[in-house]
């Protein structure tokens, strides 16, 4: 699950990681009043979106005055901000963030994520703050300092001070910087965090260090354990569609081609996709029923499959396992009797009880349906039927 | 022969008379799993399915003498279970457990490794010597015994993969569900040369799927250490980069993960890489000159 900036800021105060003051703003008069209480006489108004890239997408924008402030934000909420991560439909911003103006000496990027080859959290920093940091580390990999932190012993001085070495830090920065840096790693232990990232991370004229942006995400399995957490989720930056198909158990992404997929398992699922582009068609969702499919998910499956107005076919590939291909047989009729299915479905099951699935769907008899011997076979009739071939 | 498992493997179940630990340990019995007892703690003295229940590990322990446990404990506690089936001399756990926190697993797998204990998974099918030893979740049936090595990240697709390689007349002397969470147990790297090792596996077949580094470090263990012929899918070759917040898990791994990154890699190490799902089974017969 990600968050907000504001949120991850307030996250980073109550643990002691410095940074800017500032207040959250639902409408242009809020936000005037927000700049108004933090006082002084310059302000960044941010958007308040879950992706990165904001400030070249016109998401980040200084003001020089109260009424500077207002006019933004009038402009800046209910707009839609395309970034280079939100994809090309871009995501409408529903509030913005306003902050106190920085005096920045200089910019870094720091980062905590975990290294799946070590098995630990690991500490990044780079002097290239404030730039496309995918880029840095193609590019010049060696200008970020990365540092592995064994839990066991936690975050100790000489953590920081790779990392503080590593960034050229003077003698009178090390030891705010460190400070800084274990604060950081607190947060991401004690919130079960799997990413946070500070870019830029600024050392401002008087020489402290401050996060100036702040992205944080976590451990959907661990949520249990964090209310607080969990209440900052914000649905309007999801997906409706996979939100309604999570609520049945069901996992959906929803692509660009034609063919409608249903699978269990998502490793199957993924295959099912590279099969039917193997044969020449194009997948137009993943959808994983998971172990546990029953008639009501595979009927809750076809709806949202055809939801899509591109589908022309439908590929039901099941391997049951556990799930047995009778039951699932059965889901498909009653599923065609509950949603009106209009397009050919080929069907291939297979594993447990596969031989009286085939037989249940024979003797149903019903004509959209085109059953399939194989994995191979079922691809190549589902985008067959998708070109109206059959 | 097989790897890890066989049929005089002693097997107690971390979470039995739970409604999953009790269905799977009845499959499982059924397929011949030598299941000796369980562990549920407040349940010791009991019965269930015909085997003592114990309060611990270590009661379970001294008393039947496994080394393996298999555990469905919820996943709040799935990393207690694992630690305490560590401190009490287990050689292998396979945790079946979905949803497990990453934070947990890591600590787990850390004591683990210090009490040399093995781990399988957590969030994986299991493991199975064909006709021999289920100790998971897959459909035992689909697992006919010969002479191929399997190693799958994903669930579905290594039932698939085996039934394909069955079709062809061939068989299964082990399957490995290593799972594809952040934190997992026996990876590819510990495996092959297990495999390698084994007489009876003449060829091995390993699944894999987008995200994280584990395959590439395979392909280069296989170019240095294997000389029995892999043959090898990457699912996910169409799936679409996902909209990810942020730029740390790229980083990390020096590259993006993606499906084509990793057959490149696996087909430079001189891994049999298969395009299509469907020609897994026919690849491996053409291999072994079927």
């Amino acid at each position: 699950m990600n968050i907000h900036e504001y949120q991850a800021k307030e996250i980073f105060r109550s643990y002691g990681v410095p940074v800017p003051r500032g207040g959250v703003a639902f409408n242009a008069s809020e936000a005037k009043s927000v700049a108004e209480n933090l006082g002084g006489n310059l302000w960044v108004v941010k958007a308040q979106i879950h992706a990165g890239g904001r400030g070249k997408a016109g998401g980040v924008k200084l003001a020089k005055s109260l009424d500077e402030v207002e006019k933004i934000a009038q402009e800046m909420i209910g707009m839609t901000l395309v970034t280079h991560q939100t994809g090309p439909e871009g995501k409408k911003v529903e509030k913005v963030y306003i902050e106190e103006g920085a005096d920045i000496k200089k910019e870094y990027y720091l980062g905590m994520v975990l290294d799946r080859a070590s098995e630990m959290p690991v500490m990044m920093a780079s002097t290239e703050g404030g730039m496309e940091i995918e880029e840095v580390a193609a590019k010049t990999p060696e200008k970020i300092i990365k540092v592995a932190i064994d839990p066991t012993i936690g975050f100790q001085g000489f953590h920081g001070r790779a990392l503080a070495f590593g960034l050229g830090l003077s003698k009178e920065e090390i030891r705010p910087f460190i400070k800084f840096a274990q604060a950081l790693y607190n947060v991401y232990m004690d919130k079960d965090a799997n990413l946070i990232e500070i870019n830029p991370l600024i050392k401002t004229g008087s020489g402290d260090f401050l996060a100036l942006d702040a992205k944080m995400g976590f451990d959907d399995n661990a949520l249990f354990r964090h209310p607080d957490i969990s209440e900052m989720r914000d649905l309007s930056e999801e997906d409706p569609v996979e939100i309604e198909a999570s609520k049945y158990g069901l996992s959906y992404v929803s692509l660009e081609g034609n063919v409608g997929c249903m699978v269990n398992g998502a490793g199957l699922a993924m295959a099912t996709m590279d099969i039917i582009k193997h044969e020449g068609g194009e997948p137009a969702n993943f959808l994983d029923v998971g172990g546990g499919a029953n008639p009501d998910t595979v009927a809750k499956g076809f709806e949202l499959i055809l939801q899509n107005r591109n589908v022309k076919s439908i590929f039901v590939n099941i391997f049951g396992g556990i799930v047995r291909c009778d039951r699932i047989a059965n889901g498909i009729l009653q599923a065609t009797k509950k949603v009106e299915v209009n397009v050919p479905v080929v069907v291939r099951l297979d594993g447990t009880n596969a031989t009286e699935a085939a037989e249940i769907l024979r003797n149903a008899n019903i004509k959209n349906i085109i059953t399939a011997t194989d994995l191979a076979d079922g691809a190549k009739k589902a985008v067959a039927a998708a070109r109206g071939e059959l | 022969m097989s790897i890890l498992v066989n049929k005089d493997t002693k097997v107690i179940v971390q979470g039995f008379t739970g409604k999953e630990g009790t269905f799977h340990s009845e499959q499982c019995i059924a397929y011949g799993t030598n299941i000796v007892g369980g562990v549920t703690p407040g349940k010791g003295g009991q019965t269930h399915l015909g085997r003592p229940v114990f309060n611990t590990v270590k009661e379970a322990i001294d008393a039947t003498d496994a080394t393996v446990s298999m555990i469905f404990v919820p996943p709040a506690f799935v990393a207690d279970a694992v630690m305490e089936a560590a401190e009490a001399g287990i050689e292998l756990a396979v945790i079946i457990t979905e949803g497990a926190p990453v934070k947990d697993m890591m600590y787990a797998k850390m004591y683990a490794t210090k009490k040399g204990m093995k781990t399988i998974g957590p969030n994986c099918p299991g493991i199975i010597t064909a006709e021999e030893c289920k100790i998971g979740i897959m459909p035992g049936f689909i697992f006919k015994k010969g002479p191929v090595g399997l190693i799958s990240k994903s669930g579905t697709l290594t039932y698939e993969a085996s039934n394909q390689v069955v079709k062809e007349g061939l068989g299964i002397t082990t399957a490995v569900g290593i799972g594809g969470d952040p934190i997992i147990g026996l990876s590819y790297k510990q495996l092959l040369p297990m495999f390698e090792a084994d007489p009876e596996t003449k060829a091995i077949v390993m699944i894999g799927e987008i995200g994280g580094t584990l395959e590439i470090e395979a392909a280069k263990f296989i170019e240095e250490n294997i000389t029995k012929p892999v043959i090898a899918f990457i699912a996910g070759q169409t799936a679409p980069k996902g909209k990810r917040m942020g730029h740390a898990g790229a980083i990390i791994s020096g590259g993006q993960g993606t499906a084509q990154e990793k057959m490149e890699a696996l087909s430079k190490a001189g891994v049999y890489v298969v395009e299509s799902p469907a020609d897994i089974g026919k690849t491996v017969a053409k291999v072994l000159g079927r």
